[in-house]
Order: C-alpha cells, then structure tokens, then sequence
C-alpha cells in the first residue's frame, strides 16, 4: 500500500515532510503477575517493553515478530484498550496514553481497531446491520441518509451485497465475516486502523482477497494503517514501513526495502532466512540461518540484548549492555552491538535460482 | 548423538518391502469417506487417488474443508465406526486398511504407520510426563522393561532436539514450549520406526523460526529412516520446499498432481493456478495486486455439480455446459503429472504462459 507521500513503487521513499499521525514514545506495559491466596504480585510480563516509532499519515506501518512478542499488546496501547505502564501514544498531537474512556471516546472515530478472528469478533445475535451500524449508535452520530443507507453502502465497499442487512453472522464464510468487521470500523470514517492479523484466520483464496480490499480501501479513504501480522510475505506485499519485534522490544525498523533486502538485525535475518518460498527450484538451495530454540518467556527475558540467547554472533557485550536502537542509514534503525553490513540479502530477488548457497552462519538445532 | 538411536527398535530400517506387487508403498484407490449429518452427507473425500513411495514426500494442499485431514484420518484409521461411511482401497505394503480387521489396522498404526498433528497438546495427555507418554507408545508394540523404554524415550527426545532430555523426559506437556511439544511428538510418532509418517498441518501453529527447525527435522529424520511422508498443509512454501510430490485437493477430489516443480511451474488446473496468484512472492519484486480467487470454497454437502470449482473458475463458460454438468477426471498432462479440467490441454497452457505466469 504506497504511501500518497512515498510515490510509486520504484522511487525512493523520499522523507515525508508531513507531521506524524502517531508517536510512539518508550512505550510500555508490563502485566503483573500474581500468585497465591493473597494475590501478591511475583512478577510482571514485559509484554512491552520500551518501543518508540512514528506512524506517518496515508502509510501502512507493520509490526511483525514470533507469538507473544507483544504485537497485539503493541496494537491495544496505539488504541488505547490499554493503558500503558509507561511512556506516551500522542495521536493527531493528543497525548492519548492516559485518557480516560469519556474523553476517548470521540477518539474512537479516528482510532479502530480490525481483529484476528472473524468469528469471535461479531456478535452472533446481531444482525449484519446492527453490528455495522452500532458505532453510528454508539457515537451518537446520523449519517445523511440514515443509518440503514448508511450501512448498505458500507456494505458495498467491503465488497457485500446490501441485501446482507439482515442475516446473521453465522450464515457467512470467514472471508465475509471479516469484511463485515471491516465495513464496521469504516462506518465512522477513522484516519487511523490497526489490523491485528487481519487475514490469518483466512484461507489463502480469501487472504488474497482481503488484502486487496484493505489496499483499495486505504486508496480510495486515504486511511493510515498499523498492521500486525506474522505473515512476513504479506507485510511485505503491503507495508510501506516495518517494525521487528522480539521480546516486548522494536529490534529493527525501516522503509520495507531497508528490512526486506538489507536486514541489519541477525533476528530479522533468521526470520526472513526461515520462511519458507513457494518454489520448489528456488527454496531448497538456500541458505537457511537456524535459530536454536524458542522464544524466551517475557515474564524473564534475557538481560542486555534479548536475542543473545539465539544469536550466533553474540559476544559478551551482548550479555551486559543493552544495544540501543540506532539510526544507522537514513530511516533505518536497528538494536544490535554486531549489525550485519551490506551482506547479500537473504532472498535473491527475481534472480535465477542460485548455485551452491553459502554456509549458513549457524546450522542445525544441537541436539545436546 | 548416537547414529544409530532409532534404528534401536526390532525390526527397521530401509529394507525394501517383500512384496512383488509393484504397488507403491502406500496406495490410495478412489477413496471415499461420507458423513451421514442431520442437514445431508458430507462428502468430505469424494473419490481420491494418489500415492507414495518410500523415501519420498508427498505434499498435500488444499483450502480448509477440502478434506485433507479427513484424508490422512483415514489412512490411520481413526474414523469413528458408524459415523463415516468409507470406500476404496488403501493399500500399506501388503496390506489394504478399508476392509481389514480394525485390531489389525490398530497394530499397524504405531508399528507401521504414524501421525503428526497440528495441536501437540490435544494428541498429548495432560496429566502424564512426556516421557510416560513415549514409553506407552512404544511398549505397546514392543515388550520391553520400562527401564528399557525409559532409555529409548530419553535417545528419542534426545534426537528430536530437545535439550537435556534425560531431565526433560519428566516434565509434563504443557512445561513444554510448543515447538518443543510438536518435536515430543514426533518422538513419539517415530518412536516404532513407522515406514509412513503422517504429518497433519505439523507447524501451522508454531512461528517460522522454530517451523524451519521442525521441518528440518523431517526431512532429515526422513532421510535417515526412509520413511514415506505424506505431510498436510495450506502453505504453499511448505510444500515447495518439502515435498517431491504435490497434490492439491479441491472439495474432496484431486484438482491436480504431480511432481513438486511441475506442479508450481507448470501449473495445469485454473484452481491451482488461484492458489498461485494468492500468496505473495517475498522472492520476486513486489507486484501491484494480488490474484485473488473469487467466492469461497463449497460446502461439503452441497458439492456443486460438474467441475465443483466451476462457480469459482474464470474459465467455466469456455467449455459449454460441460464445466457445469459433466465431473473433469484426472488426465495425464505431463509425465507423472495430472490436472482434471475441460478446458483444452493447449488452451490450458497458452492461457497459463501468456495471462497467468506474467502476473504471479
Ligand atoms: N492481560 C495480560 N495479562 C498478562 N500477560 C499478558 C496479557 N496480555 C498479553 N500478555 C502477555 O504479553 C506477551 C505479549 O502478548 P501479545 O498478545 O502482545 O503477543 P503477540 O505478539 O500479539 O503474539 P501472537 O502473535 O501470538 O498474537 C505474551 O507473553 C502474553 O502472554
Ligand atoms: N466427523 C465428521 N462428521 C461430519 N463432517 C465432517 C466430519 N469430519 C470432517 N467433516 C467435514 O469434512 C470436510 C473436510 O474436513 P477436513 O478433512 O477436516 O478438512 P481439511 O482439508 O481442512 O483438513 C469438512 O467439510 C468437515 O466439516
Ligand atoms: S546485540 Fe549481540 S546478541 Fe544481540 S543481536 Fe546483536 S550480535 Fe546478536
Ligand atoms: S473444468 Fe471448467 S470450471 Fe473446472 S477448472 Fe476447468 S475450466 Fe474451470
Ligand atoms: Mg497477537
Ligand atoms: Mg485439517
């Protein structure tokens, strides 16, 4: 989704001269732990844990990174279903962080939030129509036209047909049901969406599907989007900018061509090193760099860098000082005492399929 | 490690089948598996043919509801009696499952035969060690002391990478991480040295780090037994990178198969071609728009008629009415590679070089 701002696809994405719609300010959220009769507080989880980013307007901004990393948390701090534990979400020049629901809720125009899960998402006794209807309700706003015109219209920009009206959620697919969603956080014209997995819960026909609505959409409305999403080949199909998260931390973060062709965090390497790629001639002679093991629990991540415990270029440095997210090209800021520099990217674009791949940095899981 | 931890069990390794029938290892004939509901049959596989060869992999893909687990419960046997009404062959060795003796399919699936799921923690129960669990599943088919099956769960556990597992054996499953539940598994899946291994959506549920080591470990495991896998899935780059051969199934039935490569190079089947144009090519430079295929898929028990995928496919109206009224069979479009479509075999690869591959 090209950014009014960044051009085409081809031209270099010259630095907007426009105002951020959002920023993001050593924002984070630790959820308390408790144990016991009494309920005493034994720890917290860093589910966030000290990011700051920029959303510009008319972008798509994406935050990927493996389960539990803290996307979702991320994505309810930037609408304010969370108050965070620390630092600040300022939209449109507003410090939201702290806002108590009254005076958010004519923020709630601006601000929607797209969910995971097209099933649980909708309520199963409402109507179509009630459900897309409600924020008119809920916001006390008459559309011209009346709210059931209103509706039938949105219904037709997602993509339903305005006799949809009156049925129910469980006479439609997936696919349906989340353009319903969609047609609901549309209804009051937001100028910012975060789309937490939008398409995971869809088969690939219908992903495919949704994904060009949300692109046309953001066309034809001028919306701004955070997506998160842990399909790397979707963020890079529809992202201008994007955000790598590892353990409650932004690790690396850049234009789309910075993170995708020249990644300089070894955890953005490792990632885009293990998807796999639909072609049989092309995948298998890749080089792959294996990172052991899983994910560390929040509740105790590791000390100084997170990904020390997986890295395999770490040093001690790595175990004792945490590295700061600096800008090391122009827009393109990364967390790491040893950033890979200028490397072959880790996909080929476009090339003919590659010979004998390089070693890659670390091999099989041990077994030991 | 030691080389030779699998191989511990009687009677293993890449022996070649005794039989002389030529048959492959494992063959599927025209399998059909319906569910009597109270709103009609479901006709979740609807006359299915393939088949795999040992030391081979064989991808299966497909939308969900196309039938693929439905397929692979099959083979195991793992169909409630009653509730599904199930025709065809399914030969394993010299052995056809539909008609045998359940005891005997209940002996084969363990000894012979073994599953991989998508959710570890459903296959596992939750109040026995791993370990405990491991142990049951190789004592029932081999009689052994505990003490001998407690050894050979910790090499298991060993060789599927998790660490420390003489102390890990232990732990319960939900101590484990879920990549480390999904390889628990699979130690308890290989823990006979099953000849067809069976793997069901086996890392839909974990992230792409520890899914490139879970693969990576079937594929190695695999070579090492060689084992004849049949592994599930709806990613398209999974199968890319695992599978010999591809069959993509559409509403219960082979759209098309073949070789991997034929199969994504030379796609022969609009549906196949739909597939392609959905995902998002992270490898080539970024394209404008994504194919989408219209509609969704059909529901089971209303299996439209003709070429099921006829209301989805932009080509339908080509071929007359046949798309509509007539079922395509599965012919032969290349060596080895198989399409069911109307369309004519030219026109097929003249649309696919000139309107489809320009655009993926
Ligand atoms: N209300 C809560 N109380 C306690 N812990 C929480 C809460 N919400 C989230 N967490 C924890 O915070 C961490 C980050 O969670 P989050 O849902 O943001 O992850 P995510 O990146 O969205 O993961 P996924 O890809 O699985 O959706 C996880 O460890 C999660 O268990
Ligand atoms: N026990 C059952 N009774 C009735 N219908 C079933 C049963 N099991 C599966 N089905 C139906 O069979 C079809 C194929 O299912 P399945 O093989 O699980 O699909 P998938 O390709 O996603 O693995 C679906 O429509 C499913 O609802
Ligand atoms: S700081 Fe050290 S451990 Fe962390 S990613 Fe960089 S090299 Fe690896
Ligand atoms: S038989 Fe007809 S409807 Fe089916 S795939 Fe071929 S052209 Fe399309
Ligand atoms: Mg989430
Ligand atoms: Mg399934």
């Amino acid at each position: 989704m090209n950014a009014p701002a960044a051009g085409g696809s081809s031209s270099p994405a010259a630095p907007p001269a426009t105002e951020p719609l959002l920023v993001a300010t050593g924002l984070q959220k630790h959820f308390p732990v408790r144990r016991g009769l009494l309920q005493r507080k034994v720890g917290a989880v860093q589910a966030v844990d000290g990011v700051d980013f920029e959303v510009l307007p008319g972008e798509t901004l994406s935050i990927v990174g493996e389960s539990g990393c803290g996307k979702t948390t991320t994505g309810r701090l930037l609408t304010r279903l969370l108050e965070p534990t620390a630092g600040s979400v300022v939209f449109d020049g507003r410090d939201i962080s702290h806002l108590p629901p009254r005076a958010m809720r004519p923020l709630r125009r601006d601000v929607q939030m797209i969910f995971q899960d097209p099933y649980s998402s909708l309520n199963p006794r409402h109507t179509v129509g009630t459900i897309v209807g409600a924020p008119f309700r809920i916001q006390g706003v008459e559309p011209p036209g009346g709210i059931r015109s209103a509706v039938q219209d949105l219904l037709s920009l997602v993509g339903l047909s305005p006799e949809h009206y009156n049925r129910y959620p469980h006479e439609f697919s997936g696919g349906q049901r989340q353009r319903i969603g969609i047609a609901r956080t549309l209804a009051l014209r937001p100028k910012l969406i975060v789309a937490d997995e939008p398409v995971s819960a869809l088969d690939v026909s219908i992903q495919a599907q949704v994904v060009n609505l949300l692109e046309d959409l953001q066309d034809e409305l001028g919306l701004t989007y955070v997506l998160i999403a842990h399909d790397l080949s979707v963020v890079r199909h529809v992202s201008d900018r994007v955000a790598v998260m590892y353990l409650g931390k932004i690790v690396e973060i850049g234009d789309r061509a910075d993170v995708y062709e020249r990644p300089m965090h070894p955890y953005t390497v490792a990632l885009l090193s293990a998807v796999p790629i639909p072609d049989p001639r092309r995948g298998r002679s890749r080089a792959r760099i294996l990172v052991t093991g899983d994910v560390p629990s929040p509740l105790d991540p590791p000390p100084a860098c997170r990904f020390h415990t997986r890295c395999w270029k770490a040093q001690e440095v790595c175990r004792t000082v945490e590295p700061p997210l600096e800008e090391k090209t122009p827009g393109h800021r990364v967390a790491c005492h040893f950033p890979e520099t200028g490397g072959a990217p880790v996909v080929e674009l476009a090339a003919p399929a590659p010979g004998e791949a390089a070693e890659p940095a670390s091999s099989r899981p041990p077994a030991e | 490690m030691a080389e030779d931890v699998l191989a511990g069990a009687p009677e293993s390794g890449p022996a070649p089948r005794p039989s002389g029938s030529g048959r492959p290892f494992l063959d599927v004939r025209d399998l059909r598996v319906h569910f009597p509901t109270d709103d009609g049959v479901v006709k979740a596989v609807d006359g299915l043919s393939f088949s795999v060869e040992r030391g081979k992999r064989l991808g299966i893909v497909g939308e969900s509801g196309s039938g693929k687990s439905v397929t692979s419960l099959s083979i195991m046997g793992l169909h409630k009696r009653g509730s599904a009404r199930i025709s065809g062959e399914i030969w394993l060795g010299d052995d056809e499952l539909v008609a045998a003796d359940p005891e005997r399919v209940r002996r084969l699936r363990g000894e012979t035969m073994a599953m991989i799921f998508q959710d570890p923690l459903s296959a596992m129960h939750p109040y026995y060690t791993v370990g405990d669990q491991i142990m049951e599943a190789y004592r029932l088919h081999n009689d052994v002391s505990r003490r001998a099956a407690r050894k050979r769960a910790v090499e298991l556990l060993d060789r599927v990478g998790i660490p420390r597992a003489d102390a890990r054996v232990d732990d319960y499953p939900h101590h484990f991480s879920g990549g480390m539940r999904q390889r628990a598994m699979i130690a308890m899946a290989l823990s006979c040295n099953p000849q067809l291994l069976i793997a069901d959506e086996p890392t839909t549920a974990l992230d792409v780090t520890v899914q490139a080591q879970i693969l990576d470990l079937i594929v190695d495991l695999q070579a090492e037994f060689h084992t004849a896998v049949v592994i599930i899935t709806h990613d398209l780059g999974v199968v890319a990178e695992l599978a010999d051969d591809i069959l993509v199934m559409y509403a219960g039935r082979a759209a098309e198969s073949g070789p991997a490569v034929d199969v994504f190079t030379e796609p022969r089947h609009p549906y196949t071609w739909g597939l392609l144009g959905s995902v998002p090519r992270w490898d080539r430079e970024r394209s404008e728009r994504l194919l989408p295929i219209s509609g969704s898929p059909p529901s089971l028990i209303n299996v439209p008629p003709g070429c099921a995928f006829h209301p989805r496919c932009p080509y339908a109206d080509r071929n007359g009415d046949r798309s509509r009224t007539e079922r395509p069979e599965l012919v032969e479009v290349g060596p080895r590679h198989l399409a069911a479509c109307h369309m004519g075999l030219e026109e097929r690869a003249t649309l696919f070089h000139d309107e489809i591959r320009p655009k993926l």
